[in-house]
């Protein structure tokens, strides 16, 4: 039985809901070399800034216990670059590009907003305001309710109408759901999260920082219950915001608990470093885990765990932990 | 042609392979995998990256190694030389035949090879020296002379003494503690081979103390270095960007370019040594670059993604040592 994998990103419809997530991709070109970039739903790309950045001095990665830290400081080539190069190269492979755009301020995401929706087959912006490796990083503007929602308005006003803008929140304050009403109060018509959490590791033989940057962001599966949570608690305060659940998926059952949390799509990150066509693989899993429980469209379970267990009870899951 | 365009000829490839043999060599560990895809691509210098722990590893992060050799047996096996330093590296060693194993590869620009006959010094410093033996196999095809010139800690640590001895011209060994060969590093020994070898290239694989040295030495005689160098990397297909070191592209500038797509093989001349683990204040994009100091071919297009960092002459191959700042 085939499963019902479409989804809807604003007014283009995704064929499935695995996407690469903001960071963990470039711009596609390297995972093309292991898997063909138009079969998953779509590329999310890494955050492109108005110029281009070197980044943070290495090194900028340390191995945590099923988990990473990294502490690149968003290295890129800039809006010109990419969209000169990157984002035509995408879509002549037939991928849906979805642009992540960072600025440190409002005025940078409105000038990148407005690059933006001059170029044509962009499938939705996520706006990346919960990068931690930035240099100002005590002023992550996904902490600050407002603030998180001035970068949200500038984008908003300026990107076309039929083109989605989802805001990229951080696990790391005290109630999400605060910034995620103000995200949407602000026009965001979707919701990313989520964003790594600020780590740190020292080096027990130098006993020195292991990151030049000394902080860096934790991802991988060890994230992964953080993400349900917070996807969770969103998806209960503002059931008809679409989300795109990320952190720590490993494999297809991993994508179903952040869907069964609230996700509308699901991207895949760290995983990607582990296993470069963890995409699909994950894409054919999450097929097999919907059809084996009788699941015959994706939209049927989005959401599901917040139904109580006499409707959930339908469909007897098996434990196949 | 570039690899990363996904070529199907050339750009690397995802395999499950198996495992056919697993050996001690002195302090290393070689494994041989059966990885037919990897070995029909493989050009000297080249490497791979493994993924360690079985499916619900708690590493998330491939080891990267330089590829050792590659044979035509069980359609085409790939060999790669390890220390077991950390956890990863002996998971990978506890391997047995008929395990199986996700590797990716072959990662990275190969080795640029003389078009004309020139005599190439190969300098190793301890299981550095792995993909060094491939490419004296390539160059003595085109009939250039090689000369091995091999150090590391102990003698136990000299990888491929004895092959260096049977297939070169002449072959040094310097051993920091005498066990091997002359007592020393091999960069006390580099200037008397290079003039009694006439030597016309240099190619070095190595930590990298060991490459900036070569470098520098080097430089006195007016001779090309190629150097393979050791980044801690995470993906080592382009995505991840910790494997970064700033490398002066053939327009003068410098850019963060990635150790595992750009390189590993980078020009030593082109790599600001003295500068790693630093955004040099001049490097592009650098915090207070301006955009407009950069005009031309190959700016923009190059600082972060995809930035090749030269042009002709520019960085042509690479190799990546296993080894890491921190045992992994």
């Amino acid at each position: 039985m085939a499963v019902d994998l479409r989804t809807r990103l604003g007014d283009t419809e995704l064929p499935n809901p695995v996407l690469t997530a903001s960071g963990c991709a470039g711009s596609g070109r390297e995972l093309a070399q292991f898997l063909d970039v138009s079969r998953i739903g779509a590329v999310v790309t890494k955050s492109v800034q108005l110029v281009p950045r070197a980044g943070r001095p290495t090194p900028r990665m340390a191995e945590t216990a099923s988990g990473m830290l990294n502490s690149i400081g968003l290295q890129g080539p800039g809006i010109d670059a990419f969209l000169q190069r990157d984002l035509p190269w995408l879509l002549s492979r037939g991928a849906r590009a979805v642009v992540s755009i960072a600025g440190s301020t409002v005025g940078e995401y409105a000038e990148l907003a407005t690059r933006l929706s001059a170029a044509a087959g962009v499938t939705a912006v996520e706006v990346n305001i919960s990068c931690p490796n930035v240099a100002e990083r005590g002023q992550v503007f996904a902490c600050d309710p407002s603030a998180a929602a001035a970068v949200i308005d500038a984008v908003r006003a300026r990107t076309r109408y039929d083109v989605p803008v989802f805001a990229k929140l951080s696990p790391d304050v005290t109630d999400i759901v605060t910034v995620a009403r103000s995200c949407v109060a602000a026009g965001a018509d979707g919701l990313s999260m989520i964003n790594t959490l600020l780590g740190m590791a020292i080096d027990p033989v130098t006993m020195r920082p292991v990151l030049a940057g000394q902080t860096g962001g934790l991802s991988g599966p060890a994230i992964r219950p953080v993400a349900v949570r917070c996807i969770w608690q969103v998806r209960a305060a503002l059931p008809d915001v679409p989300i795109i659940g990320m952190g720590g998926i490993r494999t297809g059952q991993d994508a179903l608990e952040l869907i069964l949390a609230g996700a509308w799509m699901v991207a895949v990150g760290t995983t990607i470093f582990h296993d470069p066509s963890a995409c699909v693989r994950i894409l054919r899993e999450l097929d097999d885990e919907l059809a084996q429980r009788g699941i015959e469209r994706l939209a049927d379970v989005v959401g599901l765990a917040h139904e109580p267990q006499a409707m959930a009870g339908r469909r007897p899951a098996r434990n196949t932990r | 042609m570039n690899p990363r365009d996904g070529d199907a000829e050339t750009g690397p490839v995802q395999a499950r392979g198996t495992v056919l043999t697993v050996r001690r060599v002195d302090a290393y560990y070689a494994m041989t995998v059966v990885a037919p895809g990897i070995a029909a691509r493989f050009r000297p210098g080249q490497f791979l990256a493994v993924a360690v722990g079985g499916p619900q590893s708690s590493m998330l992060l491939r080891r990267a190694f330089s590829i050792h050799d590659v044979r035509p047996d069980h359609g085409g096996t790939v060999e790669f030389i390890f220390a077991a330093s950390g956890p990863g590296t002996r998971w990978l060693a506890e391997r047995r035949p008929r395990d199986v194993l996700d590797v990716t590869g072959p990662h990275g620009r190969p080795f640029p090879v003389p078009k004309e006959p020139a005599a190439c010094l190969l300098v190793g410093g301890g299981y550095g020296s792995a993909p060094l033996f491939s490419l004296a196999g390539k160059l003595k095809d085109r009939n250039c002379p090689v000369d091995f010139l091999l150090g590391a800690a102990s003698g136990d640590r000299v990888f491929g003494a004895l092959t260096a001895r049977r297939t070169g011209r002449t072959a040094t060994i310097t051993t920091e503690d005498g066990s091997l060969g002359s007592r020393g590093l091999v960069t006390d020994l580099l200037g008397q081979v290079i003039q009694q070898a006439r030597t016309d290239v240099i190619y070095a694989c190595g930590p990298m103390p060991m490459l900036r040295q070569v470098t520098v030495l080097a430089r006195r005689w007016d001779l090309p270095v190629l150097a393979a160098v050791e980044e801690a990397m995470a993906c080592g297909i382009g995505v991840c960007m910790t494997c970064v070191l700033p490398v002066v592209g053939s327009d003068g500038i410098t850019r963060m370019v990635r150790a595992c797509t750009d390189g590993p093989v980078f020009r030593g001349e082109q790599i600001r040594w003295d500068d790693i683990g630093t955004i040099p204040f001049d490097a592009f994009g650098a915090p207070g670059w301006e955009p407009r100091a950069v005009g031309g071919a190959g700016g923009p297009a190059a600082a972060g993604g995809s930035g090749a960092a030269g042009g002709p002459g520019g960085p042509g191959a690479a190799a990546a040592g296993g080894r890491r700042p921190h045992g992994r």
